[in-house]
Order: structure tokens, then sequence, then C-alpha cells
């Protein structure tokens, strides 16, 4: 080229103007979308904390109601965050429930009728098997479910609407409708209780490492910008993001380490361990579950790879612009299959989870769980135009959907209006959001 | 320009129909380095369709495609890269919810040595390139949506540029700008064809692209009805070509020319 200028990278890209807070939300570059929504949840907590008993007496904001609600928003959640791909790039899976039914019946049966007569009852190797088998199969129905969609340009809507009736007679045809049970004894660490969390100290460790992955990101980002000459945040900004995060992370270890177990629990877990049983009772903290765990591990891995990978950016760019994305070489049948696929894995170990949790593989396991999945989404920014939508929003969103229900059932709030509740906040939540859109602009 | 030259490209004898509609008839076009070729026609006269066989947005019926005197399969816009061809398109095919730095690497994106984007990396070689294009664009942060038609236009041809392309197809360049922004392509263009690069334009419009051109061809319904070099035709006479097929004396008549008696 004849003109070999190169841009000096302005730093006219962080204006300073604005009130206050705008300096605030530019210098720290936090997503604003993302701050209302967790002042909407906090919104939500403190009402339903005012309205069962008070503020400092109210039922919901105890160590144990939040324990129960990271455990019970877990399954939902892990489907949420591979809905986010599905409904970025403009379709949408109406099947997930009816494939986490007929993959949790699938997965009982293996670990409770099938491997036990060959590997014998109770067999280390039984639930990584059980998961395995779920995992491939969940995979294979999303793979098929998105070659259908991709090749036979079959609406998504229609295929996964045709999934929803069709993996759930699955799930009730291959054992004649009957009931599964019990899961092996190990799996079923994947469903919570007081087994399956991994106690005080584990919590502790898990929230330092969590603290010190934030600090370094933190650091590592600083440090590309640097080596490039971008524009960098103020040092008070990077200080107060570490900060920050940290001290949410470890408020929520401190809070689920709170929650002790409950006495008759305690008792056998003492006969257990051999510990004499004290005058006041044993506290012993359950700390963070092992769903809720994996629910946070997938959580991270999706985010990693929406956007930090190249399928990731071709997921976004196909959402935005199929044509412009194919038309780049992208080939978007396969990133089709592929999203949907993982979908399926994702509904597989939603599986795992909620029949852990059961202790019970049954047909109507996951009814109705494809709407949630969506409303968590959607509540959570997806847009169904396409193009647009963060997994943390679409786990944030799985949060709000759980809390609105165990504070209705706190309330004692009839089921039928629970419903009606739900609904409404859906439509507004969705209405907001396209107020907050059309101002952005 | 002698004619003994290999053409960088040549189309010969492309047809293509859909569903019984000839869109493209038996046309035949060429484009030499360093060249500007304006395809001009009415709305509908096969020049889109023709120009997006070549950058493997559709496949040929009949008829070859050469590039450097060797015939080349083009079956996808993958193949058409390979060979040194990027189009931009009437619609500026831009991925509208990406940031400009997404977008100049999109199906190509440098990576980590652990697989993994490398954003900062894409980013400063875009802050590169869309400096030499356009030193006023600033909103490398943004998703494309948010930019106005010229900086759209600036980051789609900055795309094309960003991986060295021998030919470039621009479909309406300027269709979509304001005057100050086509006099920025227009100079963009001629800084192209210093660089000997070959550049298709396609246009209905022919006041958009006589200046720029070296020669013209005229398309009407799916045919070709000459070609001519700028210098040896008025714009009036190119009018004729396109309005009616009628060839003027010192072009070379098409398939398509009007039979005059």
């Amino acid at each position: 080229m004849a003109n070999t200028t190169i841009a000096t990278p302005s730093s006219s890209t962080l204006k300073t103007q604005g009130s206050a807070l705008q300096r605030f939300l530019q210098a720290t570059e936090i997503d604003t979308r993302l701050l209302g929504m967790i002042g909407a949840l906090l919104i939500i907590w403190l009402g339903f904390q005012l309205t069962t008993g008070g503020l400092f007496s109210g039922l919901f904001l105890t160590p144990r109601n939040l324990w129960n609600l990271t455990v019970q928003a877990a399954s939902v959640s892990v489907m949420a965050t591979g809905m986010v791909l599905v409904i970025v790039t403009r379709n949408i899976d109406l099947s997930v429930g009816s494939i986490l039914g007929f993959v949790g019946m699938i997965m009982a049966i293996t670990q409770a009728k099938i491997l036990p007569p060959l590997i014998g009852f109770d067999n280390p190797a039984t639930w990584i098997i059980a998961l395995a088998v779920g995992i491939a199969l969940g995979t294979a129905i999303g793979a098929f479910q998105g070659m259908i969609i991709a090749f036979l340009n079959v609406p998504a809507f229609i295929v996964t609407l045709g999934g929803l009736l069709v993996w759930r007679a699955g799930a009730f045809l291959v054992i004649s409708g009957a009931t599964v049970a019990p899961m092996d004894s190990t799996f079923r660490l994947m469903g919570g209780g007081a087994e399956g969390s991994i106690g005080a100290t584990a919590s502790w460790v898990v929230g330092v490492i969590a603290c010190v992955v934030i600090v370094a990101s933190i650091i590592n980002s600083r440090k590309q910008r640097k080596r490039f000459g971008f524009p960098l945040r103020p040092m008070w900004a990077e200080y107060f993001l570490s900060v920050v995060g940290c001290i949410m992370v470890l408020i929520a270890v401190w809070v689920l380490n709170s929650y002790y177990m409950p006495v008759n629990l305690a008792k056998k877990y003492a006969e257990a361990h051999n510990i004499p049983w004290p005058e006041g009772g044993l506290q012993i903290p359950l700390g963070i579950a092992i769903p809720v765990l994996m629910a946070v591990g997938i959580a991270i891995a999706m985010s990693f790879l929406t956007t930090r990978t190249r399928f990731g950016r071709y997921v976004f760019a196909i959402g935005g612009n199929p044509e412009a994305a194919e038309l780049a070489g992208i080939k978007t049948r396969w990133v089709t299959v592929r999203i949907f696929a993982l979908m399926g894995a994702l509904c597989a170990i939603a599986a795992a989870i909620s029949t852990a949790r059961l202790n019970a593989a049954t047909n109507a396991q996951g009814t109705l769980d494809e709407l949630y999945t969506i409303a968590a989404a959607v509540i959570g920014g997806t847009s169904l135009a396409g193009g647009m939508g963060t997994i943390s929003g679409a786990v944030l969103g799985a949060i709000v959907m759980q809390s609105l229900q165990s504070g209705m059932v706190l309330l004692r709030i009839d089921t039928p209006l629970q419903s009606i509740v739900i609904g409404i906040v859906l439509v507004m939540a969705v209405w907001l959001d396209t107020v907050y859109r059309g101002r952005a602009k | 320009m002698t004619e003994q030259r290999t053409p960088l490209v040549e189309m010969k004898n492309i047809s293509i129909s859909f569903g019984g509609i000839h869109a493209v008839d038996n046309a035949s076009v060429d484009l030499f380095p360093g060249e500007v070729v304006a395809l001009l026609g009415h709305n509908g006269a096969g020049k889109s369709t023709l120009i997006k066989i070549l950058s493997g947005a559709y496949k040929r019926d009949a008829g070859e495609i050469l590039i450097n005197g060797e015939p080349v399969h083009i079956s996808n816009p993958r193949d058409a890269k390979g060979y040194g061809i990027e189009t931009i398109y009437q619609t500026l095919a831009v991925a509208d919810n990406v940031d400009a730095a997404a977008n100049l690497y999109l199906g190509r994106e440098l990576r980590t040595p652990w697989g993994t984007l490398d954003d900062v990396a894409m980013e400063a070689k875009a802050r590169e390139v869309m400096g030499r294009l356009n030193p006023n664009f600033r909103r490398f942060k943004e998703p494309v949506k948010a930019l106005s038609g010229g900086q759209r236009q600036s980051v789609a041809i900055a795309r094309a540029i960003l991986f060295d392309a021998r030919i470039l197809i621009m479909d309406e360049p300027t269709a979509a700008l304001g005057p100050q922004e086509t006099a920025q392509v227009g100079e963009l263009i001629k800084q192209l064809k210093r660089e000997g690069i070959g550049i298709f334009l396609i246009s209905h419009d022919i006041h958009d692209v006589f200046d720029l051109a070296d020669r013209v061809s005229v398309m009407k319904n799916g045919q070709v009805v000459g070609h001519a070099r700028t210098e040896d035709v008025t714009k009036d006479e190119v009018l004729g070509m396109i309005i009616l097929g009628k060839v003027p004396p010192k072009a070379i008549a098409g398939p398509g020319a009007m039979q005059t008696a």
C-alpha cells in the first residue's frame, strides 16, 4: 500500500464525559444489562424476604433457602446455557424437556437394570458408564435433530416439536411407563443433598481458587491490551473489579457454608463417622452442592466456548446475518448441527442432575422444562431475533425463575397462581428488554 | 492494454437458469490485472447473478471460468477466496452483531497457540488496516450494526483487501453511501488499481462508475450486449446499450446486441 499511516489507537474510545455513574460504568466496562438483571434479582429476593416475615426474620434470605435455590436452579441453568446458542442462531429447541426425560430414563435403566448383572451392584464405574451412555445418547439425539434442521431445511420449531412428542413417548415406551429406582450411590452425588455436597473446607478452597482465577484473568487481559497499546482501564477500576468479584464469590461460599445438615441426617453422619453426639447438636456445613459445582463449571466452559473460540464466533455471526456468514465461508449447516448436538449433551447432564436428585427416573421427568429453559435464556437477555445473548445472562435468568418459584412456595401461593405470575414476569422481562434495546440505539 | 496478455479472470459462455428462467445466458466477460471493468445493466439484467457465480454463491449450469488462463472449479465461497477472489456485496454482507475486527477475520480467525481466538491480535491488525482505509474510524468495540453506511462499507472493503485479494468484486459499492463517502470509495478503488488488483464494479447507475472504469460490459435480459473501452464511448452511448441494447460503432457486440435490420 502506498499510504501506510497506522492509526494510533486513541484514547477517545474511553470517553470521559457524562455523569459520575456513566463514567464509572465506562471505566469498569461493566455490562449495564447484566447489572440491571442483578438489580432485578436483588429486588425479587428482598421482596420475598420482606413478605415472608420481614427483613431480619424472613424465610427467603436464609442459608437453607438459598442453598436449595442453587440446587434447584442447576438443571435448568445447565440447559439454558445451550439454549442461548440455539436461540442466538434464530432457532428454538422445544424438545429439551423430553430429551431430559428420555435420556434420564435410559441412564436409570443402564445403572439399575443393565449394569448390576454385568459388573455387580454399586460398582465404582457404574456412574461414569451411565453418565457416558447418557451424554452419548443426548448428543446423538441433538445431532440427529440438528441434521434434519440444517440439511433437510425443516424449521427447528417443527423438528423439536416433533422431538418433544417422540422422546416423551420414548421415555414411556422403553419401560412401559414404570418408574426406575434406585440410582447408583455415586451417581446420586450429582443430585446434591447432604451426601452430594463438598463440605466447608473444600468449598473455601473452591472459592479461593475462583478468586485467584478472577485476579489472574484481569491481570492477563491488561497485559494483552498493553502488548498492542490499546486503551487500558484505569487502575482503580481494575482493583474495583477484582475486589468486587472476589467478595461476591466469598460471600456465596460463606452463605452455602452456613447451611448445616438437618439434625436427623447429622445424627446418621455422626454415627457413620463415629463422632460422639454433642449436647447442642452437631453443626456440619454442607458447602457447595455437586450439581451447583457442575452447573457453574458448565457455565464457565460455555462462556469460554462462546467468547473465546471460533465456534462461538461463528454462532454469533450466523445469528447476526446468516447470509453474510455463509458468504464468509462459514459452514453454517455444520455449525447448526454442532449447536443442537451440544444442546443434547447438556440435556443429558441436566438429566443426570435431576434423576440423581430424585433418586429415580420417571417418564414425566422434565415436563415443561423446555419452557423454563427458554424463559431463562430469554429473561437473561437472549434475543429471539437472533445474534444476541450471553451465558451469564441465561444462568441469572434461571436463578430469577427459580427464585420466583421458591419464593412463591414460601408464601404458600397456589400452583396455578404461580404459573400466572411466572407467565406475566416472562412477558414483562422481554418487554423491558425491548425498551432497553430501543433506547440503546 | 494489449489484448495478448492473459486475462486475470475470464468467464466464458456462462449460463444459469432458475426454474426455467435464463438469468444468465451465454455470457462472457474478462478482466485484466490493474483494470476496472464496470458491469452495467438494469435491475434484473443478470449482472449480480453472473458475478455471484464467480464469487461462489451460485453454481453455473454451463460455461467455464479461467483464472490466469487456467480453468478452475468454484463451487462455494471458500473456493473463490482460495483463488484470491473477494466480494463486497450490495447488501454489505457483514455480520451485524460482532465488531469490526471480528468481521474482518470472519471465517479466517487468528488463533493463539491454544486454539482460542486471538482477539487482541485481530483488533491490532484491524486498527492498522482500517487506519489505512479510513483514518477516522474509531469504533472498534461496537457491533457493526451501530456504524454508518460508509463505515460499514469500509469494513467490508478492509475485509476484502486484508487477505491479499487479486480480484475484487464490488456489487453496487456506493449505492448505500453519501457523496463524501462515495468519493472516498472512488479514491480507494484507484489505490487498489495501482496495486494491480483487478476490479469488477457492478452497477445499474452509469454515473456511479463511468469515471472509475477502464471498460464497460453491458448486460440486458441475461445476455451480454457488448463491451467497450470507456474512452471510446460516451455516457449516452452506454445508456443506449443499457436501455435498448444498441451497440455503438466502437464497441464490440455480444450475443445480446439489438439486431439491426
